[in-house]
């Protein structure tokens, strides 16, 4: 264990650009999988034949699938089908993917936990069903959601490490990149790391359960 | 696809076999160690409770990958020779068990404290109230959510594939990379993962509406 040779700078430097990448590959997917994920929430809601039948499948397929598979597929897959795919962009890809389908579940329960009284009131009160969804049923779905979307993106950021086996240069790869190179930082390396992942999903998580202790009260 | 997964059946089927394995392990230990963990957590002793919430902070917020290549590489350097299969199977049981105390302790909670109240004034101590009265319920509640935490196990012990655990993944890549046929063997191993997952998922939506009513 060399705690000052594998902390020095020029790591600690190379080491916080993969954190960097590890936040903003976490920021990009988060975004992209909460849209889709909140779009597929609402088509599974709206039970039109076949569209939601198909849609829902396809989700229950993914979410039942491991996101290891899934990032495989899109890096070694995609380009077997003639799509070039980089490690950010296949990362990107089968996050997005597996999340939106775990999102799209937690929206479709959310849109349910409201009473169906809301939409007949906002219904026959003139809405359009879209205008009844946007204006009153999505915005106090949302609400009651948040808690298990955060918990969510929680295991999202934790998730990115897997990329790290098609060489998305985030933390876990960029720490095997510094110990490889001397086994002594290896101890070193791994606990930096965790406690970097560690903060991050830490104040995530603690702000799902503040949340979920106001929404709650 | 028929004849890959004909040529190649048995490197799957040996996957397959170690998915299920260390999932099972992974789950009796980590529901032995996930119950112990909430026990503690609503436990009146505070150090307890501390040591409890310190150990669920801690692998609720950190990837899997991290403490199964901590178990893979530094534990057999400084303590005991495992290999990628054990080590990736600790690392399961120690990440999902985790999650698992929170399940059940939600499902204490949800026990009305006029429960324990009751059995404790009808003369048992706190250890029967609990054995008794109080778990048997918490699980009960907590059944539907533990079927989706070990959905969950049977996905992350992907991770084995790192650590060259023999499972499903790793057998999957070595027929992906010695046939060249990658989108094919990646069908086939989603295939096998949703035989284990899907039923399991589609029982405990089922158990869920069923226990609402």
């Amino acid at each position: 264990m060399n705690f000052a040779g594998a902390y020095s700078l020029i790591n600690m430097r190379y080491l916080f650009q993969g954190f960097l990448v590890t936040l903003g590959v976490s920021a990009v997917s988060i975004v992209l999988s909460f849209i889709i994920g909140l779009i597929l929430g609402i088509i599974r809601y709206s039970r039109i034949k076949w569209v939601s039948g198909i849609v829902g499948f396809i989700i229950d397929v993914i979410r039942n699938l491991p996101l290891l598979l899934i990032l495989f597929f899109t890096y070694f897959g995609l380009p077997a089908i003639g799509i070039r795919v980089g490690s950010v962009s296949a990362s990107i890809t089968a996050l997005v993917v597996f999340e939106s389908a775990m999102i799209s579940e937690i929206v479709r329960a959310g849109i349910e936990s409201i009473d169906y009284g809301q939409m007949e009131g906002a219904r026959s009160n003139g809405m359009t069903y879209v205008q009844a969804m946007y204006h009153i049923i999505v915005p106090q779905a949302v609400h009651n959601m948040i808690p298990a979307l955060l918990s969510q993106f929680v295991s999202l950021v934790k998730d990115t490490s897997l990329a790290t086996i098609i060489l998305l240069p985030e933390l876990l790869y960029r720490a095997q990149i510094i110990y490889s190179q001397n086994s002594t930082y290896m101890i070193p390396m791994y606990l930096i790391i965790a406690v970097m992942y560690f903060i991050i999903c830490f104040a995530l998580s603690k702000l799902a359960s503040y949340l979920s202790k106001r929404y709650a009260s | 696809m028929f004849e890959l997964l004909q040529s190649n059946w048995s490197t799957f089927l040996t996957g397959f076999g170690h998915t299920i394995l260390s999932s099972i392990i992974a789950l009796a230990a980590s529901l032995a160690l996930g119950t112990i963990f909430a026990l503690l957590e609503v436990s009146e002793n505070k150090p307890l409770r501390i040591i409890a919430s310190v150990y669920i902070e801690i692998f609720r917020n950190i990837p899997l990958l991290v403490v199964t290549m901590v178990f893979y590489l530094v534990v057999p350097m400084y303590v005991v020779k495992i290999d990628g299969f054990t080590a990736g199977t600790i690392g399961l049981s120690l990440y999902t068990s985790a999650f698992i105390a929170e399940t059940i302790r939600a499902g204490i909670n949800s026990v009305g404290d006029g429960q324990m109240e009751g059995a404790r004034s009808n003369g048992m101590t706190y250890v029967q109230a609990m054995r008794y009265v109080i778990l048997p319920q918490a699980f009960k509640a907590a059944l539907p959510p533990l079927g989706n935490q070990f959905i969950n196990l049977i996905k992350n012990s992907s991770v084995l594939s790192f650590v060259a655990g023999f499972d499903l993944m790793y057998q999957a890549d070595t027929v992906a990379f010695s046939t060249y046929q990658v989108i094919p063997t990646y069908i086939i191993t989603g295939i096998f993962y949703l035989i284990l997952t899907m039923p399991l998922s589609y029982y405990m939506k089922h158990l869920e509406k069923t226990m609402k009513q």
